[in-house]
């Protein structure tokens, strides 16, 4: 066995574990962050603030408007409001819609009388605009299909969600989630590990060793791999015992594809730390270079296909989108390896690559 | 006074020819020559700045020249710095100790990457820490060590695989006078047993411990000759004053 | 002017007298500039400093020397009020540190051992931060960045990046940013370490110059030559204080003669010395050894116990000690005392 690359593992593992503090934000954190995101950040909204101006006053609005406030989307903090007066509502945020029911208001769609029910909405929050507007419409056709018995409408729509029947945000999340944090060990971990020793002068004192470039480099990064994935089975056993996130592809699977993806940001850490000459510059740069384009670019919260073209491209070779794509297509849909190789491939090649640069620059002898 | 450098047939453990070093358009080596001995004790000595780290980093490896040639135990410094390596011990003027380590620890770790076997490292580290006085220290965290005890500890693992060359540069920064003579007890007990000493300082007191001192300036090397044969050229009582009259004739850089 | 000379002999007259009324407030004159009375600390279980007092007057130089971990860089720490000690008191021109500490840090200067400077900021750059960190008016800032340039030499270099000077300017520089606030008493650990000889004595000619103005100085320092060169010296040992006097005083109570051996080879010599076991305390000292005297032993009887071992020599004869000695002996008694501690055991 290889006695230099051992003692270098070995007294780096030691590194990890005579900071306690680090190796338990380590540890907690990634569980932190996936409650945050399941619990605080669900994609729906509850008891929307709702002005009403009925003008109709009728017992067909009235159904209207206790069919709108018992789904249990909609709060009605004012009613009666003057079309004139809202705006002074959404001023000071008393009220983020307002619902205006027409004085010919009738409930009479079997006659397919056309009766426009106006909906302002505050949009200084278009995320929010969207959601409104879809629960609004999706009851207002409830409502009509129910009265008309669906004799009216020469087509309906029933749409049956494959994958996440019930839409649960968690599922989304969750691989998201492992992307996100086996970055962040490998890349931020890897390349602070390997600066703080350059600023310390330790690192010399090893490279006038006889101990070659690859063993100093594999004895610091293998125990990130190790952290990064350990942290990466945590948020998997989380998701799927307590969020009850489905793995429906093999096991194996899943973690050779989390192994492959630590081995990605590695390889961009050690990048990173060869550039570098400050701790404050690696976590910068690992942050920019693989945390925001994670977060932002590869699907793991906004879809891709809703991105500027330019962006759809970058996103791309970001690492994650490919990642999420395996990890997603995996647990939620079963499928295997064999049928993702076109990111599997991605993945590898960009991990060789990276990995040559890095080994390349990461010189014992300097220029 | 006789010269008290070893008489030696050996090749030179060290051979220096016009080594020169740039940083951009600064030149930090100039065109420095010199021969170290086996088992001599060779003082390098210069002003902060005058280019001793950046020779001493050349030599062991780490840096490359601009231009000009040395070797180091018959080496080329610049085809064979893993050859070099491997036959030099190093401790510099930082701690290259890791402070979140127990002493136990460091002296294993340091064995581990020059190749010992474990037996080795074992036996070693327990005739380290009887040497060294340690021994009830050993599983303290370094980094609580007083600074004398860190930097012999710092000396031992340089020596872990029995190099017959040593580079110190500045080993004693900041020790107090008995520390000092302690460590110096160390290297003459070492160039007893017939290793090259290459070492730094700005202990003038310690200079005159050393078989030959070399005095930088500027990136040239200013004087080479034993203290005794530079205090009768200066004629002056001390190295001290030595140093001041070869050094202060250029402004400090 | 900066007087090269004065590190010889131009300071060493006998003890301080408190300067006059150059030194700031008024009260100064008849009070020590710090005062330190009583001062104990443990870090946990383990004493650190135990019941330490000391003072050091305005316009005196006052030296901490002692072995790594004797405790000096915690005594200094515990002065400038950095860190609390467990009992005791220190007052700054009469002011009690820990209760106006305000006041201490207006009217002191520290450069703790790692002074960190902006590397990336210019030499004029980091004095002005400093300046301005003190609140000292744009108008005197540049009065004093000029006086402080013409104590440094550092005039040509103020466009240079802190990060690019050399180790013995740098620590001028640190000096430098000190002093911005013309602080009366300024607390310095270890300035000259790592520095070579001549950017040390351009920084000792700096604190002979702020002594000559009545600026209170105190400096530690591992550098024996540098504890001649203060008024008075404090030796501090495992957190106590073994003597405190001038240097010539403290060398005069040692009471031993010192003999120097002179060899071509010192270190064979003194192996030699060592082995032949004659009852000496022998020192190495450059190129000569210190053979110590006791109070009962001449010149003559020691040159013939050393030819009776054998051991020759080119010249021997009586040298008047200095701190290093003196440093060794005191250092060599306590654990003389403490061996035979732990034998009686």
């Amino acid at each position: 066995m290889n006695r230099v690359l051992i003692s270098i593992l070995r007294k780096e593992f030691m590194h990890i574990w005579r900071d306690p503090q680090t190796l338990l934000i380590i540890l907690v954190w990634p569980v932190v962050m996936l409650l945050l995101f399941s619990y605080a950040i669900t994609m729906e909204m509850r008891g929307i603030p709702t002005a009403l101006c009925d003008l109709s006053e009728t017992p067909a609005s009235r159904h209207l408007v206790e069919c709108i406030t018992s789904s249990g989307f909609f709060e009605l903090v004012a009613e009666d409001v003057t079309p004139s007066a809202y705006e002074e509502l959404f001023q000071r945020q008393a009220a983020r819609c307002l619902i205006v029911i027409p004085a010919d208001y009738s409930g009479d769609f079997i006659n397919y009388q056309l009766t426009p029910v106006q909906l302002l909405i505050d949009a200084a929050d278009p995320n929010a605009a969207k959601f409104i507007q879809n629960y609004l419409g999706s009851i207002l056709w409830r409502v009509s299909s129910n009265q008309s018995n669906g004799t009216l409408l020469t087509f309906s729509l029933s749409p049956r969600f494959l994958y996440n029947p019930d839409l649960e945000s968690t599922y989304f999340f969750v691989p998201g989630l492992i992307a996100v944090i086996l970055l962040l060990i490998s890349a931020l971990l890897t390349s602070i590990a390997i600066v703080r020793e350059k600023e310390m002068g330790t690192l010399e004192q090893v490279l006038v060793s006889p101990a070659r470039g690859y063993q100093i480099i594999i004895g610091k990064v293998v125990p990130y791999i190790i952290l990064g994935f350990i942290d990466g089975v945590i948020v998997l056993a989380v998701g799927v015992y307590w969020f009850d996130v489905p793995l429906r592809g093999e096991l194996w699977q899943v973690l050779l594809a989390m192994l492959l993806y630590i081995s990605t940001g590695l390889s961009f850490g050690l990048l990173i730390s060869t550039v570098a000459r400050s701790q404050q510059t690696a976590m910068m740069l690992a942050l920019m270079a693989t945390i925001l384009p994670t977060i932002m670019l590869s699907g793991f919260i906004f879809p891709v296909e809703s991105m500027p073209l330019l962006f759809q491209w970058v996103s791309k070779i970001v690492p994650a989108t490919h990642f999420l794509d395996i990890i997603r297509g995996i647990m939620l849909k079963g499928v295997g390896l064999g049928l993702l190789w076109q990111q599997t491939l991605y993945l590898v090649l960009l991990t060789l690559f990276l990995l040559i640069v890095s080994i390349y620059k990461f010189k014992t002898v300097t220029e | 006074m006789s010269d008290p450098v070893p008489v030696t047939t050996l090749p030179p453990a060290v051979v220096v020819d016009r080594l020169t070093r740039n940083f951009g358009t600064f030149t930090a080596v100039d065109q420095v020559s010199f021969n170290v001995s086996p088992g001599e004790i060779f003082g390098f000595l210069g002003a902060n700045g005058a280019g001793k780290t950046t020779t001493i980093r050349m030599l062991c490896g780490l840096l490359l020249p601009t231009s000009g040639n040395a070797t180091v135990h018959g080496n080329d410094i610049y085809t064979q710095p893993n050859r070099i390596k491997a036959c030099i011990g190093y401790m510099s003027q930082r701690f290259s100790l890791y402070e979140d380590l127990t002493v136990r620890e460091n002296i294993q770790f340091y064995g581990g990457i020059y190749g010992l076997r474990r037996e080795t490292i074992m036996q070693k580290t327990t005739e380290l820490l009887q040497e060294l006085d340690l021994v009830d220290k050993a599983d303290q965290l370094t980094g609580a060590l007083p600074l004398g005890w860190k930097q012999r500890l710092a000396l031992s693992t340089s020596l872990l695989h029995d190099p017959p060359l040593l580079f110190l540069d500045e080993p004693t920064s900041g020790v107090d006078p008995q520390s000092r003579r302690r460590f110096w007890l160390l290297i003459h007990r070492l160039a007893a047993e017939g290793k090259t000493i290459f070492v730094t300082t700005h202990y003038m007191d310690e200079a005159e411990y050393c078989h030959r001192i070399s005095i930088m300036a500027q990136g040239r090397l200013v004087e080479l000759d034993t203290p005794s044969a530079l205090r009768d050229k200066y004629d002056c009582d001390t190295m001290q004053e030595v140093f001041l009259r070869t050094v202060s004739g250029s402004p400090s850089l | 002017m900066l007087h090269h000379n004065n590190q010889q002999t131009g300071h060493r007259e006998l003890p301080p007298t408190p300067a006059v009324g150059s030194a700031g407030s008024g009260a100064a004159t008849s009070q020590p500039a710090l005062l330190a009375e009583g001062v104990s600390r443990s870090w946990g279980d383990l004493p650190v400093l135990i019941d330490i007092s000391l003072q050091v007057a305005s316009g005196e130089i006052y030296g901490l020397v002692g072995p790594d971990g004797a405790g000096k860089t915690t005594l200094i720490r515990i002065l400038v009020s950095l860190l609390l000690a467990d009992s005791g008191r220190v007052l700054l021109h009469g002011h009690d540190t820990r209760l106006e500490r305000q006041y201490v840090r207006r009217h002191v200067g520290y450069m703790p051992q790692r002074f960190s400077l902006y590397p990336d900021l210019t030499v004029e750059q980091n004095l002005r931060f400093f300046g301005d960190l003190y609140a000292v008016s744009r108008e005197e800032q540049l009065e004093r960045c000029n006086r402080l340039y013409r104590f440094s030499h550092l005039a040509e270099f103020r466009q240079r990046r802190a990060g690019h000077l050399s180790g013995g300017m740098k620590q001028k520089l640190a000096l430098s940013c000190v002093l911005m606030h013309a602080p009366e008493v300024i607390l310095l650990d270890e300035p000259t370490v790592g520095v070579d000889p001549v950017s040390r004595r351009e920084l000792w000619d700096i604190l002979h110059e702020l002594r000559q103005e009545g600026t209170a100085i105190l400096v530690s320092t591992p550098y024996m030559e540098e504890a001649e060169q203060c008024d008075r010296v404090g030796l501090i040992n495992a957190g106590k204080f073994l003597a405190e006097d001038t240097p010539e005083q403290l060398v005069a109570n040692l009471q031993v003669r010192i003999l120097r051996l002179r060899t071509t080879d010192p270190w064979a010599t003194w192996q030699r010395l060592l082995e032949a076991g004659l009852g000496l305390q022998v020192q190495l000292f450059g190129e000569g050894i210190h053979l110590t005297l006791a109070a009962d032993e001449n010149q003559v009887e020691v040159e013939a116990r050393l030819r009776q071992a054998g051991i020759s020599f080119q010249q021997l004869y009586p040298v008047k000690p200095g701190m290093e000695d003196l440093f060794l002996a005191r250092l060599q008694q306590v654990e003389a005392v403490s061996s035979e501690v732990i034998t009686d055991v």
